[in-house]
């Protein structure tokens, strides 16, 4: 069965996308700020997993803890140095900091890696498997059950850690949070490292799958965004069900419309919701 | 002090418009094509200042209105219609489909505006990308080539339209900043419910915002087809335009009558002199300038001086 096969591929990109956006959508709700950068973080991951392989052997897997402590560390440091510093002004000047900052790495990157498409292929490769009459890459597999493992240990540390229910505390209210001794600030700083954290592993895992280039940052961004907006801004299980929502989607565009215009139909998608449900398929506010 | 003021401010501008008009005299083709250019900044400075610096919407559509005019105004020009009727016809079609437009996405605000706006010039340029009938696809569109008229003829034309359209586009700017219009849209950007409880259209006054930072950017991008004689999706419909239009209004001073201006005499100067010099990473340089310039001069070089050219006070 055709339909069948597309939908197994749409549920596995489902689950990139939704590793790719809980990210994104942690800065946005907790910030208000839209980080123009997460798309390059994306990238920047994926080349880190490409020249750990290439150069050292180190397989993505294995590769993928490293980027997380470093994109972290990263994200820390750029919140509490540069961003802390506008936060609560205007969308417009965060929505402009962050840009600015996109165009110096996106830049870098050019320059330190060209512009041309890179593939991480994985020797020996894992092949795949096959359930009736669908046919399943392993890698792909396995990164989307990795996205998907990410995704969910962020809810877990939302959930039950102390500094996961200070994030959900600032989010929700931020002076009552100040008032109640959290360091706004600070927390300010995790959360951001947190989102470079989950683009660092998001890119990692994808580096597996899709060809690396500087210029495909904004691709990832899009899509972070369109997941946003569809499952709607406010959880993790949000950003999950927008995932998986975008990637079956863009699966069946390609079929029925031709793989060029699958970007098209969800923008399409994107602006009628952003028109008659701006909540999203589960917005709701706090991260429960 | 209104009339007063605005005496002032028409009587700057005019010797602004008089020091323009004679650079063509110098015969110079460089200067003229980086004053053209510096009109161009000018009219995407001024037009985001409706809606961006009046209004306080954070709106990334004047990609989206340059491209649009571009086409507009080559397919009408390839199908037969005199050029400066296309221009015309160019800055009309953006004005409607901003008009179009605003009604769906000004009801949106922040993030989403910002972004539902982003995505526009993205949509318009798949949409250019696949219409090969009639904008040539990816493989961009000539413009019809004028016959009878030497290359620097045309040159000193084609700035004399760019100055027109910056003109007019001052004006525009002028008598909105004194005018009821301009008095709502501060109001609404200052609090918008409030605007709506004490009685401002604020709908009907966003939208019209939006449609004037839309129509001189239409022409505008008409006028730079023709100029260029090829345009292609990814040219026209580049997000940097969005972008630069921002910074050089962010660098003047929002809001303000004269800062878009500033800003884009400023922003050209540094572009010039700084990135052409570092083609490689001229991006990366913009980003730079961005960045220093949201952290530690947000509210733009005018702040700088002490007497604020502030409109309307």
């Amino acid at each position: 069965m055709l339909a069948l096969q597309i939908l197994a591929n749409g549920l596995m990109l489902g689950g990139l996308y939704a590793c790719i956006a809980a990210g994104f959508s942690l800065v946005w709700g907790v910030l208000n700020v839209i980080n123009i950068l997460h798309g390059s973080l994306i990238v920047l991951g994926a080349y880190v997993a490409f020249f750990a392989y290439t150069l050292w052997g180190i397989h993505p897997f294995a590769s993928i803890a490293v980027v997380a402590a470093l994109f972290f560390a990263l994200g820390y440091v750029l919140q509490s140095s540069l961003i802390n510093r506008v936060i609560g002004a205007p969308v417009l000047i965060t929505l402009t900091l962050t840009f600015g900052l996109d165009l110096m790495l996106s830049n870098a990157m050019i320059v330190a890696f060209k512009a041309d498409f890179r593939k991480l292929t994985l020797d020996p490769p894992l092949g795949s498997v096959s359930l009736a009459s669908v046919v399943m890459p392993v890698d792909r597999l396995l990164a989307m059950v990795l996205a998907l493992l990410l995704t969910g240990l962020l809810y877990l540390l939302l959930a039950r850690s102390r500094i996961g229910r200070a994030i959900v505390a600032v989010r929700m209210d931020r002076e009552a949070a100040a008032l109640m001794g959290v360091d706004v600030k600070r927390i300010y700083a995790i959360t951001f490292g947190l989102g470079a954290l989950m683009a660092g592993a998001a890119g990692a895992l994808l580096a597996m799958i899709f060809p690396i280039s500087p210029i495909i940052g904004p691709v990832y961004l899009g899509k972070a965004f369109v997941v946003c907006v569809l499952g709607g801004l406010g959880s993790v299980p949000a950003v999950v069900v927008g995932g998986i929502v975008l990637g079956v989607v863009e699966s069946f565009a390609a079929l029925w419309f031709g793989p060029e215009h699958a970007v098209t139909v969800s923008f399409a998608l994107l602006i009628l919701f952003l028109l008659f449900r701006p909540t999203g398929l589960l917005g709701k506010k706090g991260y429960e | 002090m209104g009339a007063v003021g605005m005496r002032r401010e028409l009587a700057i501008a005019a010797v602004l418009v008089a020091l323009a008009a004679a650079l063509p005299l110098s015969g110079d083709a460089y200067a003229l094509r980086l004053g053209t250019t510096m009109l161009l900044y000018a009219v995407l400075a001024m037009s985001w200042n409706f809606i961006g610096g009046m209004a306080g919407y954070p709106s990334f559509a004047s990609a989206a209105f340059f491209g649009l005019g571009a086409y507009a105004g080559a397919i009408a020009q390839t199908s037969g219609m005199p050029m400066a009727l296309a221009w015309v016809f160019a800055g009309l079609a953006a004005l409607v489909f901003a008009g179009l437009l605003g009604l769906a996405l000004l009801r949106l605000r922040g993030h989403y505006f910002a972004i539902a706006s982003l995505v526009v010039a993205e949509v318009l340029r798949e949409v250019a990308n696949s219409a090969t009938d009639l904008t040539g696809g990816g493989m961009g569109l000539n413009l019809p080539v004028m016959a009878g008229m030497s290359i620097q003829g045309q040159a000193v034309l084609f700035f004399y339209a760019m100055l027109a359209a910056a003109a007019l586009n001052f004006a525009a700017m002028l008598v909105t900043a004194h005018s009821r219009l301009g008095f709502g849209l501060r109001c609404i950007q200052q609090n918008e419910s409030a605007a709506d409880m004490i009685g401002v259209n604020t709908t009907l006054y966003k939208t019209a915002a939006f449609m004037l930072s839309a129509v001189f950017v239409g022409a505008a991008g008409a006028i730079y087809a023709s100029w260029v004689n090829y345009i292609e999706p990814p040219d026209v419909f580049d997000v940097l335009y969005s972008v630069k239009a921002i910074v050089m209004v962010l660098l003047g001073g929002a809001g303000s009558l004269f800062g878009p201006l500033i800003g884009a005499a400023v922003f050209l100067g540094l572009e010039e002199l700084v990135w052409r010099n570092l083609l490689q990473i001229h991006t990366g340089i913009l980003g730079l300038l961005i960045v220093l310039l949201v952290l530690f001069l947000p509210r733009g070089l005018l702040s700088l001086s002490r007497r604020r050219w502030r409109a309307a006070t």
